[in-house]
């Protein structure tokens, strides 16, 4: 009994408001916090089996070329190496999101210094990560590009668009801004390495890793492997967070399998983190040429973005730099670049919050330089620059939230009476910024099951993952509003294969996917109940385990009569994605400290306001945009991933050098979460929250600290370097 | 990884033959075991020096007299440390994280290695590493890098804080030889620097112990230690001042300078120190001093920033220490 439905048309019924339980949009607690916090939950390397070998990945010490041999005999002569495997089925990099086949395959070419190219197979894992350490690979090198080139960069088809006549707008334009903005290259840092423990029961393959993406990652493992995917089952019920890097399956998950199926036993191996920085998904770089035209009065008349961006020869994805330029503002002449340089380099893909993470960031920038020069308050530019129809595509907005999360943030924050730009106390000088947020809304086909037992509980099942985000926290307060139960009385059963496909965790479209699903499996439920009830099922009231209709209470129990009720709901996406631009809003705003001697900024306070339609868990819905603001603070200040000049690896591939904010450089963060119901994003009326937080968050504080020092950071982070000479300048003035 | 042999010394004699015999010293292993499971390093052997006596901070010779074992922890919070010599605990707590200060020690401190990506990585050239293997940081990444002292075979720096603030006041150190004898050695001449033999880094013997460091007696003034790096937090220094400064009758009486962050030890300079003692601060002096200072900066690509940094916090932190405190 599957519930479908397609979004082709705006839900306007807002059933969820008419449900009593009253626990979906509560701070719920996450059921699974106990077991992460205790450490009983089992990440994937953490399921180890009797049995178990443990591989470790070799990796490739060149740029370019080709392996020409691996000296295997002299590291299985090594106490406790049981095998050192390579070959075609090897991956060359991780699969990109929702691929569904496997990526580039083989050991022999090598495309970038890390590429895992073969795994040393122990006993016990101390013994295989010093075969790994010890293989000598004999290569014929080629000579590689190591850093994007303009020059002979790739035009694709896609990701260009223009409209009437930039160049003429920019030369009429009362304001107008002209600047080259650069980002660097960024990784997930997922708390968890990457990790796989594979096992084969005959042809039947078991394999616990750590992915995003399960439906498609079967798929993938399969293809990679030449078997059957049926013959295929993911288990990741725990994931510890995965940011995009593990949205398509991963080397070390196809290495584990191999070795399992070659030597008959299980096998596991994890990747240590330079090999995480190495060898899974790096956020591509950006060169971003911005271009904006305003009329006297601030009024955007042009907008021109054009992006260069990098990834490895055959990969299709290409850092989507200029997603939300062409909704977020108005403006009549507009124009839409994209290039892609082909580098021989980690392999480039989806990294928190692609496109917007870097887009929104350096537009935002932008702005605040058109507000300076205006002399506009940039809150108010932003306002005067709202677009009534999204003006890329002439299409209704589902929703535009950015006026009411730019009045609630410059509220929230104290924008009017904030601190003079520049006032010094000792050595530090004060500054505020804002930058908007943007991020699209997405839904992807999904369906879960739920079972209503006759003791009035509740299951749901299906292949999502909870990558920390909350996933097992809201399935359990969708079904158990829908249902009319308290909470501890619903179990949700995550990250299994053989569960019912789900979209998975990625671009923010997991809850709102998964979540739909378990919303219309939960509603053909509650039609049920209705029938044995006589009523219909807008009459219904179900509260507590209790089943009310048509003024009589009846336990849940009683109604089930000993027999449990199942439904399968299935979400998938339909006309309400083309027929409207939809997209979450926010507001961002921060206040610095830049040190007059130094240059070092401290960030001092930080505040978001933020719409992203129903929220489903007050508190996992914030977590996850104080997590987005963090990342934010990482983009503005301290994280780069740094590439060697001669051979572009990643010399920075650890967290002690790869600097992510730590505590000391995240100060009091406060978030809003503005109410809004969009009926064309799905039945829920919910949209994405994972993402928006990070979209734009950089851009606050690069512009804050314009305003403590009159310098502006066009390339990101803004380390103390990029400042010392604009200090000397103000030394002279002062 | 390497397979090692391990073995735990009972008492310090014990300690010494083992390293007489060439095992290599483990005590928090917070660099060491990094180290090693990178294969950065390969010891045969390894001697935990762990339970030996050598964990007490006590009064000598009207200085302090700090075991080896003393964790990082402990001393920034010992009461005469951070009254006598509030350098030293600024600079400790600086350095690391909480749990890795609480597990560090006070010789490992001095004796960790470089953070240089290239000496990090053993599949890249490293003449530290690798005698004669080249020094790959030269036309690479040198964000982390030394602008004085370096040489053609290497410019790493060395990366501990508490060895700045150490060498600011002048701290010694008790050594155990292989015969068992002690000797003592001034903490400033203790590190060398690279030359043509970048792999060969302080002037301990095969099979020395540290078993203590020995602060002078407090001497008057003010001193700081100032840490300039890329986050608020857990990273090394790109630059860093300890200093003392003495005033009397408007004059510096004395004056005591060392930098991290910048050199292949922690560097100090002789010139700097006299050039300040008997004169009025004033901004003049204090360009004077960062001159002679960075006379023969040899800065790369990525760290030319240094010069100018090291600059404006040598003279803030002067500027800091001269600055009239209202009684
Ligand atoms: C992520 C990270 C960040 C860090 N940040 C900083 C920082 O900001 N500033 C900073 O200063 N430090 C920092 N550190 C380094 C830290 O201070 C050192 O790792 C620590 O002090 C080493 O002490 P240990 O006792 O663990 O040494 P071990 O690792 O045990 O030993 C280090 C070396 O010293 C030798 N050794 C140890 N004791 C003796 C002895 N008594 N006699 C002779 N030889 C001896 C060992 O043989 C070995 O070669 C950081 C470390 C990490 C991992």
């Amino acid at each position: 009994m599957t519930a479908f439905h397609k979004m082709d048309e705006p839900d306007h019924r807002n059933r969820l408001d008419a449900m009593v339980q009253g626990v979906l949009g509560t701070g719920m607690d996450r059921p699974d916090g106990p077991e992460k916090v205790t450490g009983s939950a089992t990440y994937a390397h953490d399921g180890q089996v009797a049995g178990m070998l443990h591989g470790v990945m070799v990796r490739a010490t060149i740029a370019k070329g080709r392996l020409e041999h691996i000296d295997a005999q002299a590291v299985e002569a090594l106490p406790g190496v049981r095998a050192v495997l390579h070959g075609d089925r090897f991956l060359r990099n991780p699969a990109q999101g929702t691929a569904n086949e496997a990526p580039v395959q083989g050991s022999r070419d090598i495309a970038y210094l890390g590429q895992p190219v073969a795994l040393v197979v122990a006993d016990r894992f101390e013994q295989a990560r010093h075969g790994a350490q010890s293989v000598t690979l004999r290569y014929s090198e080629e000579s590689a590009s190591v850093a994007p080139d303009a020059e002979t960069a790739e035009v694709p088809d896609k990701k260009q668009s223009s409209a009437g006549d930039l160049a003429a707008a920019m030369d009429r334009a009362a304001f107008c801004v002209d600047a080259v903005y650069t980002t660097p290259g960024h990784n997930s840092a997922a708390m968890e390495p990457h990790a796989a423990i594979a096992a084969w029961e005959g042809d039947l393959l078991t394999v616990r890793a750590s992915c995003q993406m399960l439906k498609y990652n079967v798929n993938e493992l399969a293809d990679a492997l030449g078997v059957d995917p049926e013959h295929v089952r993911i288990l990741s019920p725990f994931v510890g967070g995965g940011f995009g890097s593990k949205l398509g399956i991963s080397p070390e998950t196809v290495a584990a399998a191999l070795a399992a199926r070659a030597l008959g036993q299980p096998v596991a191996v994890a990747l240590s983190r330079q090999q995480v920085f190495e060898a899974t998904m790096r956020r591509s770089e950006t060169r971003q040429h911005i271009r904006l035209a305003a009329d006297a009065e601030g009024r955007l008349t042009g907008i021109g973005h054009e992006a260069l961006v990098s990834n490895l020869e055959g990969e299709d994805f290409s850092e989507p730099v200029t997603q939300a330029t062409p909704f977020l503002y108005r403006g009549e002449n507009r124009l839409i670049g994209h290039r892609i340089s082909r580098v021989n380099r980690t392999c480039a893909g989806s990294v928190r919050a692609p496109g917007e993470a870097v887009g929104v960031t350096a537009l935002e920038i932008a702005m605040d330089e058109l507000a300076t020069a205006a002399g506009i308050d940039p809150v108010d530019l932003r306002r005067r620059n709202i677009p009534e129809r999204d003006p890329g595509e002439d299409r209704p907005f589902s929703s535009h939230m950015l006026r009411a999360a730019l009045d609630d943030g410059a509220a929230a924050f104290g924008w009017e009476n904030r601190p003079q730009g520049g006032a010094r106390q000792g050595d530090w000088l004060a500054g505020c910024g804002m930058s908007s947020a943007s991020r699209v809304n997405m839904i992807g086909k999904s369906s879960a099951r739920v079972t209503l037992h006759p003791d009035g509980t509740a299951l749901v099942e299906t292949d999502m993952t909870d990558i920390g985000t909350g996933t097992y926290a809201i399935l359990n307060q969708i079904a158990a509003e829908m249902l009319g139960l308290p909470p501890a009385r619903v179990k949700v059963r995550l990250g299994d294969s053989d569960l019912p496909k789900s979209a998975g965790s990625g671009g923010s479209w997991g809850a709102s996917s998964a979540g739909s699903s378990v919303f219309l499996a939960c509603e053909r439920i509650r039609q049920d109940i209705a029938e044995r009830c006589g009523c219909d099922e807008g009459t219904l009231t179900l509260k507590d385990g209790m089943a009310i209709a048509d003024n009589r209470a009846r336990p849940l129990a009683q109604v089930l009569a000993g027999a449990p009720l199942q439904a399968e709901g299935e979400i998938d996406k339909g006309k309400t994605s083309e027929a409207v631009r939809q997209a979450t809003f926010g507001a961002f705003f921060a206040e610095v400290a830049v040190n007059a001697v130094t240059g070092e900024t401290r960030l001092r306070r930080m505040h978001g306001s933020f719409a992203a339609g129903r929220i489903l868990n007050a508190k996992t819905a914030r977590s996850q945009c104080l997590g987005g603001m963090t990342f934010g603070i990482g983009m503005a200040l301290t994280e780069e991933l740094i590439h060697d000049p001669r051979d572009g690896h990643i010399v920075n591939h650890d967290l002690a050098e790869y600097h992510l904010p730590v505590n000391a450089d995240v100060p009091q963060l406060s978030v809003n979460l503005l109410e809004e119901r969009d009926p064309w994003a799905n039945p829920m009326q919910a949209k994405g929250i994972g993402e928006l937080g990070i979209c734009g968050a950089g851009a606050c504080i690069v512009n804050a600290i314009h305003d403590a020092t009159g310098i502006r950071v066009r390339h990101l982070p803004a380390t103390l370097d990029k400042l010392l000479e604009g200090l000397d300048r103000l030394d002279d003035l002062g | 990884m390497r397979s090692f042999h391990y073995e735990r010394a009972a008492d310090t004699p014990d300690a010494v033959a083992a390293c007489a015999a060439g095992a290599t010293i483990i005590a928090g292993g917070t660099n060491l075991l990094d180290l090693m499971k990178r294969e950065v390093v390969q010891p045969e052997r390894l001697i935990d020096i762990t339970r030996l006596d050598l964990r007490t901070i006590e009064s000598a010779e009207g200085g302090l007299s700090i075991g080896a074992l003393v964790s990082n922890s402990d001393l920034a919070a010992h009461r005469d440390v951070r009254r006598d010599w509030p350098v030293l605990a600024q600079a400790l707590l600086s350095g690391a994280s909480g749990q890795l200060r609480n597990k560090a020690t006070t010789g490992g401190n001095l004796l960790q290695r470089t953070r240089c990506y290239y000496f990090q990585d053993s599949a890249m050239p490293c003449n530290k590493r690798e005698p004669g293997s080249g020094c790959h940081a030269l036309g690479g990444a040198t964000r982390l890098h030394a602008i004085l002292g370096g040489s053609d075979a290497c410019i790493a720096t060395h990366p501990s804080d508490m060895a700045v603030a150490m060498t600011m006041l002048d701290a010694s150190l008790d050594i155990i030889g292989k015969d068992g004898a002690s000797r003592r050695l001034r903490l400033r001449d203790f590190y060398r620097l690279p030359g043509d033999t970048p792999h060969i880094e302080t002037v301990l013997q095969p099979g020395d112990l540290i078993a203590k460091v020995v602060l002078p007696p407090p001497a008057g003034g003010r001193q700081t230690y100032r840490k300039v790096r890329d986050r608020a937090s857990y990273a090394f220094a790109l630059v860093s001042v300890a200093a003392r400064i003495e005033l009397a009758e408007g004059r510096i009486a004395d004056a005591s300078l060392a930098f991290g962050g910048i050199a292949p030890r922690p560097w100090h300079d002789p010139a700097v120190d006299r050039l300040l003692v008997g004169e009025v601060p004033s901004a003049a002096l204090f360009a004077r001093v960062a001159d002679v200072l960075l006379d023969g900066a040899a800065p790369q690509e990525g760290n030319a920033f240094k010069v100018p940094l090291l600059r404006r916090t040598l003279t803030a932190t002067l500027n800091e220490l001269c600055r009239e405190i209202p009684q």
